[in-house]
């Protein structure tokens, strides 16, 4: 696991780009000469040039990215430690534009050697090679946001980690040396600490403070929401402190790693595997390293791509491998197994947004698992209508991927475009073609997967992936239809109540038109109005009352659907 | 008179003993379209089919029901005290009716137009009147109507309006004629009117002449009906040559409307003639024209299919068609192409002369 593992695209290109344009503009210079400029570009060297790569574009952004980041180790950690996460987030504005973010969490700790690399050395981590359900994927983000906190300030990362209650607390400072992209540890010391494990990074860094949707208050909300059996307690830069305790006792299940599934595997990463597996034959090879292909499917695959089972692995060359793929193609493999994905359930994912907005409609919906380029993953759906939602403008959306709140890019992402493409006007939600739908309402999705396609690296929006977009579209198209039964029973009810009040408001007319003809008493008139009441109101029955009830939604917490709202004196 | 006032009463008797016997009453009303009615070639015009709708009271009908027993009583007390009311001055009594009050006038026409039906009668023995002008007259014709003070007859001359008209009364049930005329001539537009008024075509021609200025009211049609069953006249009638002409004017004064077929027993003149502007007028006067527009050709193929009329007469049929196939129409007054006064010296000379030429 060394940088040189590593394939990140548009670093290379920017690499080949340079070369192209030192060529250009020195015309008389030869080979030699520029030789001695080409040289190896240090990945935290690229970094420090492409931060908006890794979403630090702006002061605002770079603020919530380093929170984010810290919040999705700290869960991961938790969740694979089957602790039930508690954490402390504290960001204090030092001076203008200066803050200082403190992030504590109970999760299982980091052994002492492995500080350094694991928050001081960029792309370092254990996620990138497993396909498994996380919320961190590259090993990019925590070193990253050292890095910009050491750039923008000049002042180290500050962490502390205990792993059980007989060691003791490792406490660290740490700077990146930007070149060799390594670690420069410039403390060490042990230190007294009362919890029993966890760990507590604190940086300095350049940053902006605001509120409104796509803040710090905002990004811990949605991270409650899609994760209930968390408790997170945070102190926003105006010294306000916001707890959001856990609505679930319950532990997510736990995930397990998978093998690659054959299916979407591409030729260079399937060479790769080749020559580092450990298996002796390809038979072998085929069963051990992939997932979903036994003894019979390994056969087929071999007979088809005309090698033979007990070739060495090592010794297959790139005609092969080809032919390998072609054969992978056309062999029916078992989709991948799904207890690698852990949903949220879709019952709280509804606890979750009744607590957020209050509405007089909720539904939700879990689609099957699916698969996209051989990764397994899973839809989960929400949807709020009416109530105190507002009617004026395009629906709210709430996306998210592995636990993980997506706030920015959200005209870029799959779960945008399956919106807009859905068509919701048979729903009884209005839209222009092809457009977000308008009216009262917030839909919530959730994609969970093995490795989620983002379109960049900062993670904001999800890939464009046809088979993820179409499972997208059919959780909503299910959510679409229980909101038009509901819609629809609605509409009855206002027609039933409208028919009702005309008789009350029409037979006193009629009585009046018959007395005023026939010439009858005002006994008369009374007693053919009570007469004709009955006999209309006789088979009309009960009615369910769809009156919106504000204080029904027991769930629905105002102060923590105004976190993260801007100030209205502001 | 008191016959519509006992029909009205015995109607909301039927329905006060329904309550009390604790049925839910209802109003039967025939159904006023084109599609409920008939064409009676023995008498000449268009009779209702007996198709009826059947309003029973319920939630969704109950404030039409208030609104049709409401204007049955409004309709009972104005025959009851001789006084009449004319369609709007219906509608802005409804405001006096609660929440049973109309909201735009079309919806009070709509119900006067139901009991009309449904009784039987026209608009003016239920003592409501049309405010429409009922068309101009000028020519060899005397009416003798009453002085509205003391009763007297009085003589009207057609003859002597100088260049201006005698405008039909709104009600003309009690008109008198006199006339040495030989025929009736009615005309689609006032400009065609104004033109053969000014240059005295009535004199030479021996006519009378009436502006319809359009599809015929109640009342120009109830006019031209009783004069020329009166003076045992014939009617010809002179349109611009496009299927508004034939099918919306000439059909509605000949056999009735689809909308009031009950009534039009005494509102068609079953005798009239279509003497033009036909199809083929068009092509034998070279006549200047227009492409057909979308409405008409709807309206020629509707009038084909549907119109018991057209179905009928198969000259219409053909002279349809034909325009169809022309894909024109042409104006009345397309005939000042050859001349001003060429529809005065040639055309309606021509015409009147030759009966082949005319429609039926």
């Amino acid at each position: 696991m060394t940088e040189s593992t590593i394939n990140l695209n548009s670093f290379n290109k920017q690499k080949e780009e340079k070369k192209i344009e030192s060529k250009f503009k020195k015309n008389n210079v030869n080979a030699h000469d520029l030789a001695k400029k080409q040289r190896d570009i240090s990945i935290a060297e690229f970094f420090e040039k492409n931060r908006h790569l890794l979403g630090f574009d702006n002061k605002r952004k770079a603020l919530l990215t380093t929170v984010k980041e810290a919040v999705d180790n700290s869960l991961d950690a938790c969740d694979e430690a089957s602790i039930l996460p508690e954490l402390e987030i504290v960001l204090t504005e030092m001076s203008n534009d200066r803050f200082r973010i403190s992030i504590e969490d109970n999760g299982p700790g980091i052994v002492k050697k492995q500080i350094p690399k694991i928050f001081a050395k960029l792309l370092y981590g254990s996620k990138f090679h497993t396909l498994k359900q996380n919320r961190g994927q590259q090993g990019i983000g925590i070193s990253a946001s050292v890095m910009y906190g050491q750039l923008t300030t000049g002042r180290y990362a500050r962490i502390t980690s205990k792993i059980g209650s007989t060691h003791p607390a490792h406490y660290y400072e740490l700077a990146i040396n930007t070149q060799k992209n390594k670690p420069e540890i410039k403390k060490d010391e042990e230190r007294v600490w009362s919890k029993d494990h966890g760990t507590k990074i604190e940086l300095d860094l350049e940053g902006s403070y605001l509120k409104g949707h796509q803040s710090v208050d905002e990004y811990l909300k949605q991270t409650a929401i899609i994760n209930p059996h968390t408790t997170i307690i945070y102190v926003n830069p105006k010294g306000e402190q916001i707890i959001f305790p856990r609505a679930s006792e319950e532990l997510p299940n736990q995930t397990s790693e998978i093998k690659p599934h054959p299916y979407g595997i591409e030729l260079g990463i399937l060479m790769k595997m080749l020559s580092w597996t450990k298996e002796k034959n390809m038979k072998l090879f085929l069963q051990k390293e992939f997932s979903r292909v036994g003894s019979k499917t390994a056969n087929e695959i071999l007979e088809k791509a005309f090698i033979p089972s007990k070739n060495k692995p090592s010794r297959i060359q790139r005609d092969n491998a080809e032919k390998l793929i072609e054969a992978i193609r056309s062999t029916k493999i078992m989709n991948p197994p799904s207890n690698c994905i852990s949903p949220i359930s879709s019952s709280l994912l509804e606890k979750g947004l009744k607590k957020e907005v209050n509405a007089e409609f909720y539904t939700s919906v879990t689609r099957p698992p699916s698969v996209y380029r051989g990764n397994p993953f899973v839809i989960e759906a929400a949807l709020a209508y009416g109530g105190l939602l507002s009617s004026e403008g395009s629906i709210k959306i709430l996306r998210f991927a592995n636990k993980v709140p997506l706030l920015y890019q959200q005209s870029a992402c799959a779960i945008t475009k399956s919106i807009s493409k859905t068509s919701w006007r048979p729903y009884g939600l209005q839209q222009s073609s092809n457009n977000i739908p308008q009216g009262p309402c917030v839909i919530l999705l959730h994609i969970a997967s093995v490795w989620v396609p983002f379109t960049s690296e900062a993670k904001e929006a999800i890939a464009h992936y046809p088979e993820i977009i179409k499972e997208i579209k059919l959780a909503l198209q299910e959510l679409g239809r229980n909101l038009s039964r509901y819609v629809s029973k609605k509409r009855r009810v206002k027609d039933e109540l409208k028919k009702r009040s005309y008789i009350e408001k029409y037979i006193p007319s009629v009585t009046e038109a018959l007395k005023e003809l026939l010439l009858f008493t005002d006994i008369e008139e009374k007693n053919i109005i009570e007469i004709l009441e009955e006999l209309l109101e006789k088979h009309r029955g009960e009615i369910e009352n769809v009156e919106f009830d504000e204080k029904k939604n027991l769930e629905y917490d105002k102060e923590f659907n105004s976190i993260g709202k801007e100030d209205e004196n502001e | 008179m008191n016959n519509v006032v006992n029909k009205i009463i015995s109607e909301a008797k039927n329905i006060y003993d329904n309550i009390k016997q604790k049925k839910k009453p209802s109003l039967e009303t025939p159904i006023r379209s084109l599609s409920n009615v008939k064409y009676n070639p023995e008498d000449g015009f268009f009779e209702l089919n007996g198709k009826t709708k059947t309003r029973t009271l319920t939630a969704s009908t109950v404030k039409t029901f208030a609104q049709m027993l409401k204007m049955m009583s409004l309709s009972k007390k104005l025959v009851k005290s001789d006084d009449i009311a004319t369609k709007r001055e219906a509608y802005y009594v409804s405001k006096n009716w609660g929440n049973a009050r109309f909201k735009e006038q079309p919806e009070s026409d709509t119900v006067m137009d139901d009991i009309e039906a449904m009784f039987e009668v026209n608009r003016e023995q239920l003592g409501f009147t049309p405010e429409e002008k009922g068309g101009e007259i000028a020519g060899k014709l005397v009416v003798i109507d009453k002085n509205q003070d003391t009763g007297k007859d009085v003589r009207i001359d057609c003859t002597k309006f100088g260049s201006g008209s005698y405008s039909i009364p709104s009600n003309v049930e009690e008109l008198k004629f006199e006339t040495k005329a030989k025929f009736i001539l009615a005309i689609e537009t006032a400009g065609m009117f104004q033109r053969l008024v000014k240059h005295n075509y009535w004199k030479k021609a021996n006519c009378i002449l009436i502006s319809m200025g359009g599809v015929p009211t109640r009342a120009c049609r109830r006019f031209i009906r009783r004069l020329s069953d009166n003076m045992k006249l014939p009617v010809l009638v002179f349109t611009d040559g496009d299927p508004y002409g034939f099918l919306n004017i000439y059909r509605t004064l000949k056999v009735g409307s689809g909308n009031a077929a009950h009534i039009n027993k005494y509102f068609c003149v079953p005798k009239a003639k279509f003497i033009g502007i036909t199809p083929q007028d068009i092509i034998d006067y070279k006549l200047p024209s227009y492409p057909l527009k979308e409405v008409d050709i709807k309206r020629i193929k509707d009038g084909i299919k549907n119109d018991p009329f057209v179905k009928y007469h198969k000259k219409w049929q053909i002279a349809l068609k034909q325009l169809m196939h022309m894909k024109v129409r042409a104006e009345q007054q397309a005939l000042a192409k050859h001349g001003l006064n060429f529809v005065i010296s040639d055309y309606l000379p021509n015409k009147i002369k030759k009966q082949d030429t005319w429609l039926d």
